[in-house]
């Protein structure tokens, strides 16, 4: 290449001024310079010049070398993939004449799908961005923790609670699974795994919650589990009425 | 009805979903609820006020119209809000669209590591963990919560453009 000086013109002014990357940010990952490269060769994304960018792209590479930058191992797995693939385009493909339309695949297009796939992403995080940005200019009315106090839904007391797990344990007795408790699931597990849930869903069924587990083990470990999220104030208990089924909350951060 | 459903908007915290005015008012029919609210809700929006009733995560929330942020903003005295990084819209977007996905396939996708995007995602509770993929190793599947939705002022998930448009756009753009 004769005009190296500026394939990578981004790259030079702040290596120079502050021995610092800033731009790395620019390029993501290995693919995103990829597609850099690509754009500004203004080339066919399906006949790419794979020795013209590979070229290019090692050199960026060395930069990222001199820098002493930390690279991370997907930029050499995507060095190789380029040399492989420039290497294959070297070896004379059979191009025997029989193989009709071109059966034999071209190396180049796995990496293509790979970033076409990617830019396809990256344009979703576009419309992301524009969307959080419509969001960031709209505001709704601030909560009111008054409110709070004023529902008719009866709080779950302790005693319920037992009743409820003395009935899920029953039910389960009945049911006479086999026990095979290979999975060792413990308390700390379970609570990150029911506040997970409760992030997708407003409220849980006790029922549901319990309906699923097919050892004892898992069953008071869970119970445990809930508990600790309502000492915690995480959670909490209610029921539309009395005997109705019993509900799991995430509580407000501000009542 | 629909004044008490329009007091009820403005006095919810998250959005009101349709099934919430359903027991408010019990003896009416659903397709009634519904027809009530959209009228309402088309009304008021037809008003040129400064408040708008939007949908969002599956209900109606009421919330400021957006040509107004400037004003607002100066009055309020605050600054935009600190937005997401291009990193995490990145894996955002792959977990919203590959959803329930591992880390790995989001690997995959942008070809780069993305667990600290992700962190930064459960953190905002953005992601949530839906589950494990019932393959070797059982790594955790990852979705996106209720907060997503809010969060980019999405009904649903089907609210999202579809990926086919942004497969076209990005033939385009190579």
């Amino acid at each position: 290449m004769e005009n190296n000086q500026n394939l990578i013109p981004d790259l030079q002014e702040p290596s120079e001024e502050t021995g610092i990357t800033i731009h790395l940010d620019a390029f993501e990952g290995p693919l995103d310079l990829l597609l850099h490269l690509i754009r500004k060769e203004e080339v066919d994304i399906w006949d790419i010049p794979i020795a013209r960018i590979t070229e290019q792209y090692l050199e960026y590479i060395q930069i990222m070398k001199d820098l002493n930058i930390n690279m991370a191992a997907e930029w050499l797995m995507m060095a190789s993939t380029l040399i492989y693939i420039k290497s294959r385009m070297l070896v004379p493909q059979e191009k025997s004449e029989e193989s009709e339309d071109e059966d034999i695949e071209d190396p180049r297009h796995e990496l293509v799908y790979q970033l076409l796939e990617h830019q396809k992403f990256k344009n979703a995080a576009e419309m992301l961005y524009t969307r959080e940005e419509v969001e960031n200019a709209v505001w709704n009315k601030p909560p009111e923790n008054a409110l709070e106090d004023a529902n008719e839904i009866v709080a779950v007391s302790l005693f319920d609670l037992l009743k409820a797990f003395h009935e899920v344990v029953r039910r389960f007795e009945e049911q006479q699974v086999l026990e095979v408790d290979k999975e060792e699931v413990t308390v700390e597990q379970k609570i990150e795994d029911i506040r997970n849930r409760l992030l997708i869903h407003d409220q849980i069924l006790f029922s549901a919650l319990f309906g699923e587990i097919r050892s004892k083990r898992q069953l008071i470990v869970t119970f445990l589990a809930l508990l600790e999220l309502v000492r915690m104030n995480e959670v909490w208990l209610y029921q539309k009425g009395a005997f109705q089924e019993i509900q799991i909350s995430k509580k407000k951060e501000n009542a | 009805m629909q004044a008490i459903m329009e007091a009820i908007i403005y006095v919810a915290e998250e959005p009101v979903k349709p099934e919430q005015f359903q027991e408010i008012f019990p003896k009416q029919e659903k397709e009634n609820i519904e027809q009530a609210l959209k009228t309402m809700v088309d009304a008021f929006n037809a008003r040129p006020g400064g408040l708008c009733i939007r949908e969002v995560a599956g209900g109606y929330r009421m919330t400021t119209r957006p040509e107004h942020h400037e004003q607002i903003r100066a009055y309020l005295k605050t600054r935009p809000n600190a937005k997401l990084s291009m990193a995490a819209l990145e894996t955002l977007a792959v977990v919203a669209y590959k959803q329930p996905v591992t880390m790995a396939e989001v690997l995959a996708i942008r070809g780069k590591k993305s667990s600290s995007a992700l962190h930064t995602l459960l953190e905002k509770n953005m992601v949530a963990i839906v589950g494990r993929k019932q393959v070797v190793g059982r790594p955790i599947l990852y979705g996106t919560s209720k907060q997503f939705l809010i969060h980019f002022g999405l009904n649903s998930l089907k609210d999202l453009p579809t990926l086919e448009e942004f497969a076209q756009l990005a033939s385009e753009q190579l």
